[in-house]
């Protein structure tokens, strides 16, 4: 493939847009990925997702702004979640899978019934470039401006509470308060990034780049940076990919994160063995 | 005079006054609890598992309300919490600066450590016999280290009182003594200290004052007054005989009889 082929894409307005978003996505869940993965709640990018589906068709509906609507839908089910994992005996998975299934079913249903409001329901759900707007990039580049200061400003509780929730709240940490704090920008996150990785590969886009990342550091600081880094490498490359092999966006961004998670996999256990018979000869 | 007071003292860092708690509503796992910790106390609660150690800890670092009675803290007061180890996720991907570090997460912080916070936490870390440690990951240390990295991050909070719960749990015994005598100085520095354990002989018994707990407050004083067979007996509800050996007091359960059964192969003796 020439240059000239490789770079064509970059031409076209609606694939630099789509470029611009699924890069800023991909750092943008790579980062807030860390606290998903590191909280054991893997699943909840998946279920928000879904969730955030059913808060659209609602929107769609009820007649107000569908980005508008969505967010708050997310925002709340995220915060429905924690509460029933604080109230009852019921693990976050399990919280997850009911509440988050339920509304992306309502989702489905409205759609079914409805029709699907504003873009294609496809789209929504599987990820489409075409779909890209600039004022698509103006709302990721403002989430992720917005999520930057969160992790800046917010750095040591939002580590202090992921790591030891208990012993923060005793020496004064606000854990609740935190904790929704990282669900709205969890939402807020997954929302703007629906566009160009569909509902069903969000989840992916959190977790992959967050657990290459743990595999290649044991400190938090530099995991944090390195699953940014990892994340928006991923968007970049796989939306290039998606343009020259005609798949969809989502798949390519999800699958050169699977690659990352290869190497990392077959290049730490390699160290590990170095390590290993290192120590073993001393 | 017993440090450890079941009277409402004034002056107290904190007082828990006639405290129950419960979980949901269910059955109480405190009862009428009082307690009063003052400045430079090193205090020992014991009791059974499900007595009520931890949940008397948390009633007192606030994380637990009590549905009757009141805890009393010092305005401002600073407190420290060492976790038990089992409750750590020692896969987490965090150094031991990091883990000091994060203790500072009050207010708006920067979300590096400030050179100057990186010369306070190597000198916490010296104080405890971690130096040159604060690049190493957690699981990367040995037991006794892992338990001091997180005195280290209590100490970094700059707390007045910190709390331990169960301390010297899956230690060895050296490594036991050390984290003892590492109480010890460090309460002699002037800090309030109050951890919970099983172990009477080798921690309890070595403490100035133990409070012995189940459910409600059965005993507290100097470990002459409280570890004595009564007070055991009514704690452990289970006869306990004191040994004098060495000058310490040493705790064992009473001889087999109505209430504890010899295992079978112990009463049929060894076989070839």
């Amino acid at each position: 493939m020439s240059w000239a082929e490789l770079i064509r894409p970059y031409e076209f307005e609606f694939f630099r847009n789509g470029l611009y978003v699924a890069t800023i996505a991909g750092a943008l869940c790579g980062v807030v990925g860390c606290y998903v993965v590191l909280r054991n709640m893997s699943y909840i990018g998946h279920g928000l997702s879904h969730s955030i589906f059913g808060g659209y068709a609602v929107a769609g509906l009820a007649g107000v702004n569908l980005f508008l609507g969505a967010g708050i839908w997310g925002v709340v089910t995220a915060l429905a979640v924690g509460g029933i994992v604080r109230r009852r005996p019921i693990g976050s998975d399990a919280a997850i899978g009911v509440v988050t299934t339920a509304s992306f079913a309502l989702g489905l249903a409205l759609v079914q019934l409805y029709g699907s409001p504003g873009r294609n329901a496809d789209a929504l759900l599987f990820g489409n470039v075409l779909g890209v707007t600039t004022s698509d990039v103006w709302v990721i580049v403002g989430v992720a401006l917005a999520t930057a200061a969160v992790v800046f400003f917010f750095y040591r509780p939002l580590l202090f509470t992921t790591f030891d929730s208990q012993v923060a709240a005793a020496t004064g940490v606000r854990t609740a308060w935190i904790d929704a704090l990282l669900m709205v920008v969890l939402s807020a996150t997954v929302l703007a990034t629906m566009n160009v990785m569909g509902v069903t590969l969000i989840a992916a886009t959190l977790v992959v780049p967050a657990v290459v990342a743990r595999m290649l550091t044991d400190s938090f600081g530099k995991m944090l940076a390195l699953s940014g880094v990892i994340g928006a490498v991923s968007g970049f490359v796989g939306m290039n990919a998606s343009y020259h092999l005609d798949v969809a966006s989502g798949p390519t961004i999800v699958l050169t994160s699977a690659c990352f998670f290869i190497v990392a996999y077959v290049a730490g256990g390699r160290l590990r063995r170095r390590a290993g018979s290192v120590a073993h000869a001393h | 005079m017993s440090r450890a007071s079941l009277l409402v003292s004034t002056g107290a860092l904190i007082v828990v006054d006639d405290v129950t708690v419960n979980y949901g509503g269910g059955p109480p796992v405190l009862i009428d609890v009082d307690l009063t910790i003052e400045q430079g106390d090193l205090i020992g609660i014991v009791g059974p598992s499900g007595s009520g150690k931890s949940t008397l800890l948390k009633a007192m670092l606030g994380t637990v309300a009590p549905v009757s009675g009141s805890v009393r803290r010092t305005p401002g007061l600073a407190v420290g919490l060492v976790p038990q180890v089992e409750t750590i996720d020692w896969n987490f991907p965090v150094t031991v600066a990091e883990c000091v570090g994060m203790a500072r997460a009050r207010g708006l912080r920067l979300p590096w450590i400030t050179k100057r916070e990186r010369s306070e936490i190597a000198d916490v870390l010296d104080r405890l016999g971690l130096a040159d440690l604060g690049g190493r990951h957690i699981r990367e240390l040995s037991g006794g280290q892992q338990q001091r990295v997180f005195l280290a991050r209590a100490l970094f909070t700059s707390a007045q009182v910190i709390f331990l719960d169960e301390p010297t749990s899956g230690l060895d015994v050296r490594t036991r003594h050390d984290v003892l005598h590492l109480l010890d100085d460090l309460n002699a520095d002037g800090l309030t200290i109050v951890l919970t354990t099983h172990d009477l002989n080798g921690i309890a018994a070595h403490l100035p004052t133990v409070v012995c707990l189940n459910r409600s407050v059965i005993g507290a004083g100097t470990p002459e007054q409280v570890l004595v067979p009564d007070v055991l007996e009514r704690t452990y509800g289970s006869p306990m005989e004191v040994l004098e050996h060495g000058g310490m007091r040493v705790v064992v359960d009473a001889p087999i009889g109505d209430n504890v059964t010899p295992l079978r192969r112990a009463s049929g003796g060894a076989s070839a």
